[in-house]
């Protein structure tokens, strides 16, 4: 292609970029002329200078890393986190292309939606010969317990995505729908955080059409459908699903509960959630799970990840989902095969947006066709809900096999028949993406597809102005480039004048949310949280302790070293390695507990976690015994203030902070009450009770609150009577009594956690550290167990 | 022939549970060649909650829920049934024809379409379709060709209570050659599919009292299982018992049909325990119209049907 001889000089970014014959590209029309959409952002990029690009890019980067977005991956070993592969310049289109894309997709949102409502009412696309039985009876999405089942809204799909592609000829078209539980919207929302912090001018950024309006008309269309009084939450898999990230990204921005099947008990054919304030009523549930692990009871029995009975709450209406379990049976491939056919049928006219040409070769006719034009095609299975370019091992591209095969394709197609679907090799567009290193770098044309997300709302299909297309690799046009990866871009919707900011909040209304749920599961992680930080701090004191006098005496067999290292044993910590590999352990188990609720706190809390554990792992590498590891333990010390810092200073006083609370003050009396068993034996070698109060971090107020010492009782007084103390056992029952006086208990008077703390409260505070011995730190480490269990059984069950 | 027929099943749990929900599939219902005159499901201690509802193929199916924990459950089945079955009469095509049939099936309940391809617990074995292949006459019915298929497995296969359990797969227990009715069934459904012939399964009653001078037959004294297989448009659906190689005639009474034990497993549970769980089942299946005196034997029997 050549520019215009009368244009300017093209700029340095775009030397090279030459989209290849044949092929739509957005950035040029067919012509060669930049479209007028892009001239602004062109210019505006061109006109910064390399290192302003670079830095700019590194702003976008930096804005994914700290709000921890990232994605996992399945790649057979341990389930791996990886950065989003943001690619930084956006994919631009006009407001008036763009609004007959959603013309397109409302039809096709319709008509998916009327094919739903027949495959699970009375099937007459089947009668009617619209539709081959064999592809609805033996598809495994199709879940024979929902047939007969009309949502309580009386619509079954409410929010969808459609993977869209440009023609050569410049029009749209779509590769596949996604009805399921489609992913990606709360990852649109991220790609718009990161380019806005790209491209922060004012222009062309103000003329984009913002992504918020959609999801604030997604939220109330779904508090209607929740019914008064009823709560709505987002049901996910759990931390090892590939999108956990943007499931807890997406609750925390619409304030939404995230919730996991276990959390959910069936009763009286309604849906309730386990709170630490008991059952209570629930009204819809936005699922993020597929619908065959929904319900073990009536779906996949192998199911871990879903609640019985939960088929039981669709049947009585009690209950709206989003969307209706069994949508996955229209993503199947060979459904694009008929549906042209079936908008006719059922729409009375033909399909605005044309999808992928598709041939199912369960019909002679059609699988003649795909095999004499095989060389055009990808040939996979008519049942799978992959996308066309979503090459496999059982895929034949242009008449080959991907991983070879014992068949020839004529034999294949013959046996295979009915299970296999041809679809047309098509050719996407190109758009610009960057390319080389940030200060030396130039745009080049890249194929690319755009995932659209409508959602049902009263005034019908609504769907968010642009945010998300997955860009490909190599600068091959067909779709095949689209495999294993690629990157994602942001998509602008460029209005021709200046849009008006927004947000999820419009306007200055006030209006406060209600008080929000805690799942006792929740609960249970956040106060696992809590005593684990609390462990891994103790450990390190400790750690701390042992080479702090191994470096002082450089003996590790001195009468000290040995005490400490015996009572390190008894926890697991083996000082015979400077950093033992059990304090990596207690910062994991802290950072899995973390990481089943990340919902509830900052992305802050969460890096500081992470940066607590990469730290401990840099340094269990490569220090030495004695003072080095001292050095270290107070780093990891400094490291775990932080997050305490974070969480305790900056944490809304939700009822889950105070789980995280009760977790923290049961681990230190339960951890200090043995340390003082320990280290004020009077058997104990001598120097032992200075450990005791070195450990228990009250050695400054030591010095001041005591004239002489240390002495057993001074010990004593301090880290077990000392109400001022924020390191006493008495001051650790104070904060548990506090607490639990703020959480939902049932029934009038004290109960018996309260009775309990009362009593414990009372005998440390009329003790005397004279009379204190080794029986009653015993009994009182006991009776801090029952408290425990009493939590267990009062809260987290 | 007439049969009253009467089922307990214990469960007990070693830690008490709270919230117990259970899906049943043990009340039979009317069906082809088949008059339920009588029913009941008693169930103690009593359930919070109880629906009887149809399921999609249409087998009555019980939601039952505790609120509360519970430590033993106990459900007793008391019903009357007139079973007519006989030996079906062969106007089935031979297998190349099947197809054809099945292609004009719709999606209705009991349409062959639903049984032909893999299901949750049964998916095609090369190992049992190669054994199937190899025990199909040259020529022939289809009908013929289950009954061959069905002596081939019962051949092959010793009945052996201890070899497999409930959630042993088909193709495990064709290699044990070994296992109860429930292995038994789901061998010869995979077998029956790998070929083209859409494959049910039943699960039910045995007469347990055989008729004077007869045999007792295996697996009578817990809940049954065999076959049914679409034979074509004409001939429709036949029933066959492949552990104890024969027609599932008029000794026979259907509980529930499905892809395989998944869709019909007599009792599903979800419990919330930390322990374990014990349960025994006994079966009478007393002829009314034949009557003869039941003898005194240990009629209790396993946690799963034979």
């Amino acid at each position: 292609m050549s520019h215009p001889a009368a244009s300017p000089a093209p700029p340095a970014i775009l030397a090279g970029y030459r989209p290849q014959p044949g092929v739509a590209d957005e950035l040029f029309d067919s012509d060669g002329r930049m479209r007028p959409v892009w001239a602004p952002f062109i210019t505006q990029l061109a006109s910064l200078a390399p290192h302003e690009v670079a830095t700019r890019f590194a702003r976008g980067e930096q804005y994914l890393r700290d709000a921890g977005v990232y994605f996992r991956l399945y790649s057979g070993g341990p389930a791996q986190e990886r950065e989003w592969p943001l690619s930084h310049v956006p994919v631009i289109l006009s407001d008036a292309e763009w609004q007959g894309i959603c013309a397109g997709l409302t039809q096709r949102a319709e008509l998916l939606e009327r094919v739903m409502a027949d495959l699970y009412g009375p099937g007459r696309l089947v009668s009617d010969g619209h539709l081959p039985a064999e592809l609805v009876a033996q598809n495994p999405q199709w879940l024979r317990p929902l047939v007969g089942i009309t949502p309580r809204s009386g619509h079954w799909l409410h929010h969808l995505a459609f993977e869209i592609g440009r023609s050569p000829d410049g029009s749209f078209f779509v590769l596949g729908d996604r009805a399921q539980a489609p992913s990606g919207s709360g990852f649109a929302l991220e790609n718009r955080m990161a380019t806005t912090r790209i491209f922060s001018d004012p222009f062309p950024r103000a003329n984009v059409r913002r992504l918020a309006g959609f999801f604030r008309a997604f939220r109330a269309a779904m508090e209607d459908q929740a019914g008064a009084g009823r709560r709505m939450a987002i049901l996910t898999p759990g931390p090892n699903n590939d999108t956990y990230y943007e499931h807890t990204y997406i609750a925390r921005y619409l304030g939404m509960t995230l919730l996991e099947g276990e959390d959910l008990i069936v009763q009286n054919g309604q849906a309730m959630v386990r709170t630490v304030r008991g059952l209570e009523p629930l009204g819809l549930l936005w699922r993020r799970i597929d619908s065959e692990f929904a319900d073990p009871l009536e779906l996949n029995e192998t199911s871990q990840i879903g609640t019985p009975g939960l088929l039981e709450a669709l049947r009585q209406g009690n209950l709206s989902l989003i969307n209706a379990l069994g949508s996955g049976v229209i993503e199947a491939r060979a459904m694009m095969a008929f549906l042209p056919r079936i908008c006719e049928t059922l729409m009375g006219a033909p399909l605005q947006m044309p999808n992928i040409a598709t041939w199912w070769c369960g019909q002679p006719r059609e699988r003649a066709y795909v095999q004499q034009n095989a060389a055009k095609m990808m040939i996979g299975a008519a049942l799978d809900a992959a996308l066309p370019f979503a090459i496999g091992a059982d895929t034949a591209l242009g008449g080959q096999f991907r991983a070879g095969s014992s068949l020839s394709l004529p034999d294949w197609l013959a046996a295979e028949g009915g299970r296999l679907v041809g679809q047309e090799a098509v050719t996407l567009s190109t758009t610009p993406a960057w390319t080389g290193e940030a200060n030396s770098g130039r745009l080049v044309p890249r194929p690319m597809t755009i995932r659209v997300f409508a959602a049902r709302t009263a005034q019908g299909w609504t769907f968010m102005p642009g945010g998300y297309a997955r860009i490909g690799k190599s600068d091959d046009a067909t779709a095949l480039a689209m495999q294993n990866g690629g990157s994602v871009a942001d998509v602008w919707v460029v209005a021709p004048e200046a849009v008006k900011p927004d947000s999820l909040v419009q306007g200055n209304i006030f209006e406060r949310n209600p008080p929000g749920i805690l799942p006792s599961r929740a609960a249970d992680n956040l106060y696992w949280l809590g005593r684990y930080i609390e462990r891994t701090e103790g450990a390190i004191r400790l750690l701390r302790a042992w080479h702090l006098r191994l470096a002082e005496t450089g003996d590790p067999d001195e009468a000290r070293l040995q005490e400490l290292a015996a009572y390190m044993e008894r926890l697991g910590l083996h000082p015979d390695r400077p950093i033992p590999e059990g304090l990596a352990g207690l910062v994991s188990a802290a950072r899995n507990a973390a990481a089943k609720v990340r919902d509830r706190f900052s992305p802050d809390g969460w890096g500081a976690l992470n940066d607590l554990a990469k730290t401990t792992a840099k340094l269990t590498a490569k220090v030495s015994h004695g003072d080095d590891a001292a050095l270290a333990m107070s780093i990891l010390l400094r490291k775990i203030s932080g997050f305490s810092g974070l969480v305790h200073e900056n944490m809304y006083h939700f009822a889950g902070w105070r789980f995280l609370s009760l977790g923290r003050a049961e681990e230190r009396a339960g951890a200090t009450l043995m340390l003082l068993e320990t280290f004020t034996d009077p058997e104990a070698a001598p120097g032992a009770l200075e450990i005791a109060i070195e450990v228990g971090d009250s050695a400054m107020t030591h010095q001041r609150r005591y004239r002489f010492g240390p002495s057993r009782q001074t010990v004593l007084d301090l880290l077990m009577l000392d109400a001022q103390n924020p390191r006493s056992v008495l001051y650790q029952v104070a904060q548990l009594r506090h607490h639990i006086g703020k959480l939902p208990q049932e029934g009038a008077g004290l109960s018996a956690l309260d009775r309990i703390l009362l009593r414990i409260d009372t005998d440390l505070r009329v003790a005397d550290p004279a009379g204190i011995d080794a029986e009653m730190l015993a009994d009182l480490r006991a009776r801090m167990s029952d408290v425990f269990e009493l939590i267990s059984t009062s809260f987290l069950r | 022939m007439r049969y009253k027929i009467r089922l307990t099943i214990d469960y007990q749990y070693q830690s008490a549970s709270d919230h117990v929900r259970n899906v049943l599939r043990l009340l039979p219902s009317d069906a082809p060649g088949q008059h339920v005159t009588a029913r009941s499901l008693t169930i103690s201690p009593p359930p919070q909650e109880r629906l009887d509802r149809l399921d999609f193929f249409g087998n009555t199916t019980t939601d039952v829920v505790w609120h509360q924990p519970v430590e033993t459950i106990t459900f007793t089945l008391e019903a009357e049934a007139e079973r007519f079955a006989t030996p079906p009469v062969d106007v089935s095509p031979p297998l190349k024809g099947i197809a054809a049939d099945v292609a004009g099936a719709g999606i209705g309940p009991l349409s062959p379409l639903h049984f032909l391809g893999p299901s949750p617990r049964i998916r095609a074995e090369a190992a049992i379709t190669a054994f199937t292949r190899a025990a199909l006459p040259a020529t022939g019915s289809s009908l013929a060709m289950v009954e061959a298929v069905g002596r081939a497995l019962h051949k092959a296969m010793t009945y052996d209570a201890d070899a497999t359990d409930v959630n042993t797969s088909p193709l495990e227990a064709f290699g044990k050659r070994r296992g109860v009715c429930q292995d038994f069934a789901q061998i010869m459904i995979a077998g029956l599919r790998a070929i083209g012939l859409p494959a049910a399964y039943v699960s039910g009653f045995l007469r347990t009292y055989p008729p004077p001078g007869q045999p007792r037959l295996e697996g009578v004294d817990a809940m049954h299982a065999w076959v049914a297989v679409w034979c074509g448009q004409a001939q429709a659906w036949v029933e066959y018992d492949p552990t104890n190689a024969q027609w599932a005639g008029e000794d026979y009474i259907t509980v529930a049909i499905g892809r395989d034990y998944a869709d019909v497993a007599p009792v599903k549970g979800a419990i919330r325990t930390s322990g374990g769980q014990d349960s025994a089942q006994a079966v009478d299946v007393i002829p009314l119209d034949d009557p003869v005196t039941p003898p005194q034997a240990d009629m209790t029997g396993k946690d799963r049907t034979p």
